[in-house]
């Protein structure tokens, strides 16, 4: 086998405001990333739900797949905003982390301010990284090892068979309403209601049972790492 | 005799070039007053580092979306002080957003501003928020014709033929 392709990895972007939207796709694609932005917890967690079952009929409906069952796209990072209307980042963090079939994917929680306690709550949460806003292509750059390891331990589970008891149990439950105390983007800019989606031709990295060979770090990975850019915005 | 044609022609070219450099070097000058006025700060360098070919357009549309963006907030922000009974968390997330925005541009002095603003917010000081809501309106006019004659003489040089000179750190 020669060398493999780069392998393209999907970010979602959760964020409610339109330019840090903007800014975070750019950063993204810039890193050769595909992008799917969306402005609220509750569309993330409806975009991640319908990659779980393909043919969910009913909202009631329990998805019962493993993530390796994925028809389309897989997502391997999310990054979201902490401080949102509604359903913040935290949240969010909790839910994915609370899903059999979305742990697995990397969480990293961007704030434009540097509270302490905030940063560890959200590291012990589950989250790989705390990234003060304004975010840099130097944050963006430290993304993709947390998207390879998470990959490898998706192959190491594939290679190995069957997965013992991977059971669907998450989106079973209906995300809160979204209390929007704050109308002024939603309200005002149709297109941010939709999911916004760059298409690009993607390596189908589900198939590529990669050999890891060499796996960076333990398949537990260290949670409590703080990682900070720049100063406190105060 | 061929001399004196090849003075001429150097001549001519030198005007040509001279025109484009000087609008290259206004262009600078221009933008690094922006930064040494504390008006923008070197987020804004980032900002251009992920302009490129393939997106020419990214810095001017991202400006323009914190332009319409803030435009709306500081309505928001007018409207919610004017009520009887002020709404202060209500102030407090559009000062917070319109932080964010104009943080993420580098626009300094809007930024700054919003912090201020804040600690008003906090003391539920309705005139003082009433002062840094001007404040901040100020700056955000500031910035905003700042900007728009920035974009301006970058047109012009790219209309000239040149290129926008590579972005440097900014000389304080």
């Amino acid at each position: 086998m020669g060398a493999a392709a780069e392998p393209r990895f999907h970010v979602l972007a959760v964020d409610d405001s339109l330019v840090d939207r903007k800014l975070i796709e750019r950063l993204l694609k810039i890193s050769s990333y595909q992008v799917t932005t969306v402005d609220s917890g509750s569309k993330a967690l409806e975009f991640l739900g319908s990659l779980v079952n393909d043919d969910r009929s009913s909202s009631d409906a329990l998805p019962s797949v493993s993530p390796s069952d994925h028809q389309g796209v897989d997502v391997n990072l999310i990054i979201t905003d902490y401080c949102m209307p509604g359903m913040t980042g935290y949240d969010l963090l909790k839910k994915v982390k609370e899903s059999s079939s979305l742990r697995d994917i990397p969480v990293v929680i961007m704030s434009s301010e540097n509270v302490p306690s905030r940063i560890t709550r959200c590291l012990e949460e589950g989250a790989e990284e705390f990234i003060l806003k304004p975010v840099r292509l130097s944050d963006v750059n430290k993304l993709r090892p947390h998207m390879m390891r998470t990959k490898k331990l998706k192959d190491q589970e594939q290679e190995s068979q069957e997965e013992p008891e991977r059971h669907g149990d998450e989106i079973g439950l209906p995300p809160p309403p979204c209390q929007h105390e704050l109308e002024t983007q939603q309200s005002q800019d149709p297109q941010t209601q939709q999911i916004q989606q760059s298409q690009q031709p993607k390596s189908g990295n589900n198939s590529n049972k990669r050999k890891a060979i060499d796996v960076e770090e333990g398949l537990s990975p260290d949670r409590t790492r703080t990682r900070y850019n720049g100063v406190a915005t105060f | 005799m061929r001399a004196s044609l090849e003075g001429e022609k150097q001549q001519t070219d030198q005007s040509m070039d001279g025109g484009l450099m000087q609008m290259q070097r206004r262009l600078a000058e221009y933008r690094n007053a922006l930064f040494k006025e504390g008006i923008l700060d070197s987020q804004y360098l980032q900002l251009q580092e992920l302009q490129d070919e393939s997106n020419p357009d990214f810095v001017v549309e991202v400006v323009s979306l914190f332009f319409t963006d803030s435009e709306k907030l500081l309505n928001d922000l007018s409207r919610d002080l004017a009520q009887q009974n002020v709404d202060f968390k209500r102030v407090d997330a559009h000062v917070h957003q319109l932080k964010g925005s104009s943080s993420s541009i580098g626009a300094e002095k809007v930024k700054n501003a919003c912090i201020v603003f804040r600690n008003f917010c906090q003391e539920k000081n309705i005139p003082g928020c009433l002062r840094c809501l001007q404040q901040i309106k100020q700056e955000f006019l500031l910035v905003k014709s700042k900007l728009e004659t920035l974009f301006k003489l970058e047109q012009q040089v790219v209309a000239a033929g040149g290129s926008i000179p590579t972005v440097q750190q900014p000389i304080l």
